[in-house]
């Protein structure tokens, strides 16, 4: 059982969740590099924050051509476990392999802080430590997280409860105050039909240490390393 | 033979940057501003290996393989022969 935090020019969270997967969760990592066509054996991916390939063009939208992100493509179309965080969600959408796109934030600001995010289904490899409703506080760091799909891909996520978190007060009300960025229905993550891909604009890995502040980020490791040793 | 293209957000999709800067217009004081929509604008030069439909097809390609995001951006490409 092994961690991949992939790495492209640009990334700058990548040590950061290499970090949390070795020091924290006590779990094998590796780096792998955005011109590797190999996962390395790996059993979960992680595609981390940053500016991948200084976010040219669109965020995302060079790195998604990269040939790691093809072998990452097969891996997550066989059921592999992706977890995108911030720039990991916006390669994922640009990617294809989850819908909708990132786009510029409404108030057209950096946003970073903190923030409270509702578990909208907890029967996910990435929230089964959680409880449905529950509030978790993780921070934001973020220029494009307004996420937006069309009308019809939001019924659809709606229906087959894909919406994973979603911006919520501390008392986890989904008002519109609560929401950063102006995403659409304050969706702050999402995971695909075979629940083995989950895009996320808070970073997990940013609390999941007491001296950073909070520990809720690591939860989602823990609901990972859960699943990843029962298989 | 140089190509074109020119990146909008759909019209189904909000703008923010095109609203601030329509507002800030508004309180300058420029009159007659019904909506401001902000895009991109890419040149490309083609090497003239191509004949000009071939070459519109492999720009549109272009556009809206990488150029554009189709879930949220739309397009136009315009050829123009170089003197």
């Amino acid at each position: 059982m092994k961690f991949g935090v992939i790495i492209f020019p640009g990334s700058n969270c990548d040590h950061d969740a290499y970090w949390t997967i070795q020091q924290v969760a006590k779990q094998p990592v590796t780096f792998l590099w955005h011109e590797s066509h190999d996962l390395e054996n790996c059993d979960a991916i992680i595609v981390p924050g940053g500016f991948a390939y200084g976010d040219y063009l669109r965020t995302g939208a060079i790195a998604r051509f990269s040939p790691v992100m093809e072998a990452v493509g097969k891996f997550a179309v066989g059921g592999g476990l992706v977890l995108g965080i911030c720039n990991g969600f916006q390669i994922l959408c640009e990617s294809g392999l989850l819908p909708g796109a990132l786009m510029r934030n409404v108030g057209l600001k950096y946003v970073c802080k903190p923030v409270h995010v509702r578990v909208e289904n907890a029967d996910t490899p990435f929230t089964n430590v959680c409880r449905e409703g529950e509030v978790l506080t993780i921070p934001i760091g973020h220029m494009e997280g307004n996420y937006f799909c069309d009308e019809a891909t939001l019924h659809e996520l709606r229906r087959e409860q894909r919406i994973v978190f979603r911006y919520a007060t501390s008392s986890g009300d989904i008002a519109p105050d609560a929401n950063p960025n102006g995403s659409l229905d304050n969706i702050a993550g999402i995971c695909n039909q075979g629940r083995n891909v989950l895009g996320m604009m808070p970073h997990p890995e940013r609390y999941s240490e007491p001296e950073l502040g909070g520990t809720d980020g690591f939860r989602i490791f823990q609901s990972l390393v859960g699943v990843m040793v029962e298989r | 033979m140089k190509a074109y293209v020119y990146v909008s957000l759909k019209k189904s999709v909000l703008d923010p940057q095109g609203k601030t800067i329509q507002s800030a217009l508004k309180k300058m004081g420029y009159k007659g501003l019904e909506d401001v929509r902000q895009g991109k604008y890419f040149e490309l030069t083609l090497d003239g290996g191509l004949p000009r439909n071939d070459a519109e097809a492999e720009v549109t390609r272009i556009a809206s393989e990488i150029l554009t995001n189709p879930v949220i951006e739309e397009f136009q490409v315009r050829l123009e022969e170089q003197p």
